[in-house]
């Protein structure tokens, strides 16, 4: 358990030091979800009926962005050898770097998304349930880039094979996070999608880590 | 006690050697020799468990280390060709989180003394990047001084170090075999070192 908060503590220290990778991943997130009213103008119903598929789908990219850094540095540093030589099982390292990877990444976007979903006119408690689905679903991103991550680890041109493996995969947590929302508005309530995504949820938590930790093994062969 | 038999590796189509053996016991150390791309780096990863061998089977004083597992890591420390330093942290920084990592707290001092014997007293907070390349070797080398593990898999150690860095990594050396441990080593150079073993690599 401490080895896992070790790892926490190391990849926070370095997204603090490398403030640059992480702000990235921000701006384009605050950037393209403030493209979409300027673009489109001032039309509320339009706007509330589109906010939830932009904001998960600006999320869904913004996460794509710093996914390929997730294991590369550790890669060519030698540090992924270390980890897999430490006494501590793998798969609970593995998991500390996902946390970690949550933490500076997907965290930021769930507290910022209620402030941009402000743009959309969405009332209070639809952006309410926004960062309940996000907070819901921004881990599950996490976890399925985690096996992306380490399948594409070493590969030349990998980020381009990350996207193709990891978009698909992502696309049921976009349809029940955005439909969320949207079932909230509509009056038919929140609590189905809700459901669903925190299933997908629990599922990636028991699969992810190990599923990651076995390809990362086949990378260091 | 570490041994091995019937050791084959093979990397894509070629076969970099077949039917090695080894026997390294506590107190004694082992020098891998052979020339560029014979397998010296490819057998030490085998033998720390990172790859596995396209045959044969290593064992720690009996038991394969495929089923010790963790027991076989805590009295491992392997450095390999990479530094597993990060350039962001600092020295004191990469030597507190490496042992938190391997599930023993490091106290300030340890540190800092282990540090200081590798010549980096006074650049204990300045991120790694700043430093030379035998510097951040020294960092590296720092971790052999605080670790506590039986069996030592080097890859090239002496690598970027000056003479002085060499000396000291020598008595490092020295001294972990004196006091029952094992030392598994690969260098170019001939090494200095009492009561070695000399393995040829695909000769």
């Amino acid at each position: 358990m401490n080895a896992v908060i070790a790892i926490i503590r190391r990849d926070l220290l370095l997204a603090m030091r490398r403030k640059s990778e992480v702000l990235t991943a921000l701006f384009f997130f605050i950037i393209v979800v403030s493209l979409f009213p300027l673009g489109i103008g001032p039309e509320s119903t339009l706007l509330k009926k589109i906010a939830p598929g932009i904001l998960w789908v600006a999320a869904l990219l913004a996460t794509m962005l710093g996914l390929a850094r997730l294991f590369a540095p550790d890669h060519a540093d030698g540090t992924l050898e270390q980890m897999v030589l430490a006494p501590a099982p793998l798969g609970l390292l593995v998991t500390g770097k996902i946390i970690a990877h949550w933490i500076s990444t997907g965290l930021p976007l769930v507290l910022l998304a209620p402030v941009l979903g402000l743009q959309f006119d969405l009332e209070a408690d639809a952006l309410g349930i926004l960062v309940v689905a996000l907070l819901l679903g921004t881990p599950l991103l996490s976890l399925i880039g985690a096996i992306g991550a380490a399948l594409t680890l070493g590969v030349r041109g990998g980020g381009v094979l990350l996207s193709l493996l990891v978009l698909p995969l992502y696309v049921p947590a976009l349809i029940f996070g955005a439909g969320a929302v949207e079932a909230h508005i509509s009056g038919l309530g929140a609590g189905g999608h809700l459901s669903l995504l925190a299933a997908l949820l629990a599922l990636a938590v028991f699969f992810a880590p190990w599923a990651t930790t076995a390809a990362l093994r086949i990378a260091l062969e | 006690m570490l041994t091995a038999t019937g050791l084959s590796c093979v990397r894509g189509e070629r076969c970099l050697f077949t039917e090695l053996d080894l026997a390294v016991g506590p107190g004694e150390w082992l020098h891998v020799q052979g020339e560029n791309g014979t397998g010296k780096t490819s057998l030490l990863r085998i033998l720390a468990g990172l790859s596995p061998p396209a045959a044969g089977e290593i064992r720690w004083n009996g038991e394969p280390t495929r089923t010790l597992a963790e027991d076989f890591r805590k009295e491992l420390l392997f450095l390999g060709h990479h530094g597993a330093v990060k350039e962001e942290l600092t020295p004191f920084e990469n030597l507190s989180l490496a042992a938190q990592l391997d599930g023993t707290a490091l106290d300030e001092t340890a540190a800092l003394t282990a540090l200081a014997r590798f010549g980096l007293r006074g650049r204990e907070d300045l991120a790694v990047r700043f430093l030379s390349a035998g510097q951040k070797r020294r960092v590296l080398l720092a971790r052999l001084a605080v670790r506590k593990a039986t069996l030592w898999i080097l890859d090239e150690p002496f690598t970027a170090l000056d003479v002085k860095a060499v000396d000291m990594l020598s008595g490092l050396i020295v001294e972990h075999v004196k006091n029952g441990g094992i030392a598994i080593l690969t260098s170019h150079q001939t090494i200095p070192l009492p009561n070695g073993k000399i393995l040829k690599v695909g000769a």
